[in-house]
C-alpha cells in the first residue's frame, strides 16, 4: 500500500485497525528483552547503579526530538501540501511528545538527586529540554484554543515550524548562558567513553521506546479521526435540528 | 549488583516511566472507546456520513439537504 | 440546584471548555519562572534564597490572566444583565464568580508550585510551607482582582487598567506572603507571624472583595 493511498481517512483507518494490535504486540516483546537487557547490564564504575535511570532518559529525550520532528513534517504537510493527515498527524502528536519530554525531565532530575545531590540544577541539556516541554505544552494550549480543527492546524503549524527553527537556536544560546555562569554546582562525569555492554541495552530500550511511539501516535491518529467524524455528524444533526 | 545504594531513585524513575506510559495508554484506550461509543449514538439517530450511506435510510427532504451541506464541510475539513 | 452552584458550574465550565482560561495561567506562571534564572544565571544559592519571591511574584501575575474577562465576557453576551436581574444577591453572585475564578487559575497554580519550586532548589519540606503560603495566599489575590475587573468591565481595554488598578492593592498579600515562605526557607523569623497576618489579609479581602465588586457593578451597570 503506498503512502499515498493512506490519505484517505477511512483507508487510514482500516490499515490502523490491521496494524495496531500488531505493533502493540511487538512493542510489549521488544520492551520486555530490552528491559532484561538493561538489567543484566554491568553497573557504571562511577555512578553505581543509577546509570539503569540512563535507560529511561536518554530515550524519552531522543523521543521528545524525534517527535518534535515529526511535528514538522506534519507542519510542512498541512500548510505546502494541505495533505488531509498531517494535521491529524500534528495533533495526534504533541501530547505523546509531551508526555516523553516530561518523562525525560522526571527522570533526569531523579539521577540527578544522587549524582548532584539536588533535584534540579539549570544544566545545559536538561534547561533545553525544559524549553522543548514548554513549547510543547504552549502547542497544546494552541491547539486546546482555537475551535475550528483546520484553522487550528494551519496557526499550529506555524508555530511548530517556528519551533524547530528556534530550537537549535535555544539550545546554542543555553549552552552558551551555562558556559558563562561557571559558578553553577553542575559536575558532569562526562568524557568517559560509554562501553557497548552498556550502549547496546540502550540501543534496544530506544528502538522499544520508539515503537511503543509509533503504536501511540497510530492510535491517537485514529481517535481524533473519530472525533472529527463525531464533529461532523454533530454539525449535521444541529443543522438538520433546524 | 552490590552498589544499590540509590535504589529508591531507580525505582522512583522506573515508576514514574510506568505512570507516563500507562496514562498515555489509558488516553488512547479511553478516547478510542468514547468516540466509538459517540458515532455510533449519533448513527442510531440516523446521522450517517455521506459515504457510508450504502444502507439507504428513510430520511426527511431537509435532513437530505442539510447532509448535503455539511458533507461537503467534512470534504474539505479532512 | 441552586441559582449559585448552577452559575459556579456554569463558569467552570467556560473555563475549561476549547478557549477557555483554565490551566492557561500554571503554563504562563511556568514560563515565567524559566525565565528568570536566564536572566539572573544558574547559582542555586541565590535562586534558592529568591525562589520564594520569584513564584509568589510569577503567581500575582498569572491570577491576573484572566480576571479582565471574569465580568467582561458576561457583558458582552448579556449574561451579566441576567445576572443583576436575578434574585441572587449580588454580593454572594461576585463571590461565587470569584470562587470558580479561584478554582480554575489560582488552585492549579498551588498544586504546581511544589514542583516548579524544586526548579528553583527550594527542598520538600520548604515546598511544602510555600504551597501552604500560595494556598492562603492566592484566594485573596482573586478576591481583590474581582474589585478591579468589576470596575473595567464597561471600559475597552480595560485589561492594561485592571493590572494598574489591582497591583498596588495586593501589596500587602506580596509583602506577608513572602515573607511567610522566606521565614520557612531561610528563617530567622518565625513561620507564624505572617502567616497569620496573611490569613487575616485573606479573610478580610474574601469579605470587602465581593461587597466592592457588587458595588461597582450596581454603578456601572446603571
Amino acid at each position: 500500500m503506498a503512502l499515498i493511498d493512506l490519505a484517505n481517512p477511512s483507508r487510514f483507518l482500516k490499515f490502523a485497525n490491521g496494524a495496531i494490535p500488531w505493533l502493540a504486540g511487538v512493542t510489549v516483546l521488544v520492551f520486555a528483552f530490552a528491559l532484561e537487557q538493561a538489567m543484566i547490564a554491568p553497573d557504571d564504575y562511577q555512578q553505581g547503579a543509577t546509570v539503569k535511570i540512563m535507560y529511561l532518559h536518554v530515550p524519552s529525550a531522543w523521543l521528545g526530538m524525534l517527535c518534535w520532528g515529526l511535528m514538522s513534517v506534519a507542519a510542512l504537510g498541512t500548510l505546502v501540501w494541505r495533505h488531509p493527515l498531517a494535521d491529524v498527524t500534528a495533533k495526534a502528536a504533541a501530547p505523546i511528545g509531551a508526555a516523553f519530554t516530561l518523562l525525560c525531565l522526571v527522570t533526569g532530575s531523579l539521577w540527578g538527586r544522587p549524582e548532584w545531590g539536588t533535584y534540579w540544577v539549570w544544566d545545559a541539556r536538561l534547561t533545553s529540554e525544559l524549553v522543548l516541554f514548554l513549547l510543547y505544552l504552549a502547542v497544546i494550549a494552541l491547539w486546546n484554543t482555537v475551535e475550528d480543527p483546520s484553522r487550528a492546524a494551519r496557526a499550529v503549524a506555524v508555530l511548530t515550524l517556528v519551533g524547530a527553527i528556534d530550537l537549535p537556536i535555544i539550545k546554542f544560546s543555553v549552552d552558551w548562558w551555562n558556559t558563562l555562569h561557571q559558578g553553577a554546582s553542575v559536575f558532569r562525569v562526562g568524557g568517559s567513553t560509554i562501553y557497548p555492554t552498556i550502549l547496546l541495552p540502550l540501543f534496544i530500550m530506544a528502538g522499544a521506546f520508539t515503537l511503543l511511539f509509533i503504536t501511540l501516535v497510530l492510535a491517537a491518529m485514529r481517535n481524533e479521526i473519530l472525533r472529527r467524524r463525531v464533529r461532523t455528524l454533530q454539525l449535521m444533526q444541529a443543522s438538520a435540528a433546524n | 549488583m552490590e552498589t544499590t545504594a540509590h535504589i529508591d531513585f531507580i525505582a522512583a524513575a522506573y515508576a514514574a516511566a510506568v505512570i507516563v506510559v500507562g496514562v498515555l495508554i489509558a488516553w488512547v484506550t479511553l478516547d478510542y472507546r468514547a468516540q466509538g461509543r459517540r458515532i455510533a449514538e449519533l448513527e442510531l439517530q440516523g446521522f450517517t456520513r455521506r459515504s457510508d450511506t450504502t444502507s439507504a435510510r428513510p430520511t426527511s427532504p431537509a435532513k437530505e439537504a442539510a447532509r448535503e451541506q455539511t458533507a461537503e464541510q467534512s470534504a474539505e475539513q479532512a | 440546584m441552586t441559582p449559585l452552584t448552577a452559575l459556579l458550574v456554569r463558569d467552570m465550565r467556560i473555563a475549561m471548555r476549547v478557549g477557555g482560561s483554565a490551566l492557561m495561567g500554571v503554563l504562563f506562571f511556568l514560563v515565567v519562572v524559566t525565565l528568570i534564572p536566564f536572566a539572573i544565571g544558574p547559582d542555586l544559592a541565590l535562586l534558592k534564597r529568591i525562589g520564594p519571591a520569584i513564584l509568589w511574584l510569577a503567581a500575582l501575575l498569572a491570577s491576573l490572566l484572566a480576571l479582565d474577562r471574569l465580568f467582561a465576557g458576561d457583558h458582552d453576551d448579556g449574561s451579566l444583565d441576567l445576572i443583576l436581574m436575578g434574585r441572587a444577591p449580588l454580593e454572594l453572585v461576585v463571590a461565587t464568580k470569584g470562587l470558580a475564578h479561584w478554582l480554575t487559575t489560582g488552585l492549579p497554580l498551588v498544586i504546581c508550585a511544589p514542583l516548579i519550586g524544586l526548579l528553583l532548589n527550594l527542598d520538600l519540606p520548604e515546598d511544602g510551607a510555600l504551597m501552604l503560603t500560595l494556598f492562603v495566599g492566592t484566594p485573596a489575590l482573586t478576591f481583590i482582582g474581582l474589585v478591579g475587573a468589576a470596575i473595567a468591565v464597561t471600559l475597552r481595554r480595560g485589561g492594561l487598567l485592571l493590572a494598574v488598578i489591582v497591583l498596588p492593592l495586593t501589596v500587602p498579600i506580596l509583602i506577608f506572603g513572602v515573607a511567610a515562605a522566606n521565614a520557612a526557607v531561610t528563617g530567622p523569623t518565625a513561620f507564624g507571624t505572617p502567616f497569620t497576618i496573611l490569613c487575616a489579609l485573606t479573610l478580610a479581602s474574601l469579605v470587602v472583595g465581593p461587597f466592592a465588586a457588587a458595588a461597582a457593578l450596581r454603578q456601572e451597570m446603571e
